[in-house]
């Protein structure tokens, strides 16, 4: 047959109400949890040696593109996931707070690691015992490092907490 | 007051602070020691005088190592800078200084390198409380 001849059939029929996608129901919380869920746009605030690990959980295998954690972006402004990799010492604290300030709502923080967590052994006058002290923590992950798998099981249940969460359209704010 | 001996193929030499512009820059111009390998303190809480400032020295000629030590005390933690003769004395000096409080007369620029102004104390004597904290940013409640 020749390629001019086929027939264009539409998807949906003329009048065939059951066979179309028209609307759905849903409620708003649930549609704005998993759009955000699976838009997370990582800030990575990487200080120490965790880094390693976060870039070994970037990158293949592990790969938390499949998450919807993939793009890291390096301002602040355009991001909604701070994940604070490694330690913080009192001299960095400032430009943590900062970077957290400069966040648009809404926004989370991820502990990563066991310095970020409780400054795990640096209890010293250098390093802060845990960023919950300047800023507030939705997630820790243990480990030192952590192991690729423990951070995805954080983003995952992050994930499912954003998917639970209530997301108010109009805030305090505005 | 000099002392010799040589430990793990490092050449010590104990002397008072007063010689030690002399004795670096006879190292240098003379014993061909052209390069300053670190500056750094030791606390020694009971002894006095309390601290031993300790430099170390490597010779890209001749390939030696020497370990210089002088003793200062607590009330008067003063040695000569030695930024006149080597350059990388200018920062390990100022590292120096804020972690153990030891005055390096001539720096010409002793501001803290690690610690941040308004840091009180010196972390790495031995006296600083282990856990004391002087944060920059107040914490949550």
């Amino acid at each position: 047959m020749d390629a001019r001849t086929v027939p264009i059939v539409p998807a949906a029929p003329q009048g065939a109400k059951d066979a179309a996608f028209e609307y759905l129901t849903t409620r708003k919380d649930e549609l704005v949890g998993w759009a955000r869920k699976f838009s997370l746009f990582p800030y990575p605030f990487v200080t120490a040696c965790c880094a390693m690990e976060f870039m070994a959980v970037s990158s293949t295998p592990y790969d938390t593109d499949r998450f919807g954690a993939a793009l890291p972006r390096f301002s602040p402004r355009q991001s909604d996931l701070l994940m604070v990799v490694g330690t913080i010492t009192h001299k960095q604290a400032p430009i943590l707070l900062k970077v957290y300030e400069q966040m648009c709502e809404p926004k989370w923080v991820m502990a990563f690691g066991a310095c970020a967590t409780s400054g795990g052994f640096y209890q010293n006058y250098a390093a802060v015992a845990g960023i919950d002290r300047i800023i507030p923590v939705d997630i820790y992950i243990p480990g030192c490092p952590p192991r690729p798998e423990t951070v995805i099981d954080a983003i995952m249940k992050l994930q499912a907490r954003i998917a639970g969460d209530r997301h108010p359209i109009v805030t305090k704010d505005f | 007051m000099t002392e010799r001996a040589t430990v793990a193929e490092c050449e010590v030499l104990e002397i008072a602070p007063g010689e030690l512009t002399a004795t670096v820059s006879c190292l240098k111009n003379e014993r061909a020691f052209d390069l300053l390998a670190s500056v750094t303190a030791v606390d020694w809480p009971e002894r006095k005088p309390r601290f031993d400032v300790v430099y170390h020295f490597y010779s890209t000629t001749t390939f030696r190592r020497l370990r210089l030590k002088t003793r200062v005390d607590e009330a008067d933690p003063t040695v000569d800078s030695l930024v006149p003769l080597y350059g990388s004395a200018l920062f390990m000096e100022r590292e120096c200084h804020e972690m153990y409080g030891i005055r390096f007369r001539g720096h010409p620029d002793p501001r803290p390198i690690l610690l941040y102004e308004g840091f009180v104390g010196h972390p790495l004597r031995k006296d600083y409380p282990i856990r004391q904290e002087q944060p920059l940013v107040p914490y949550r409640k």
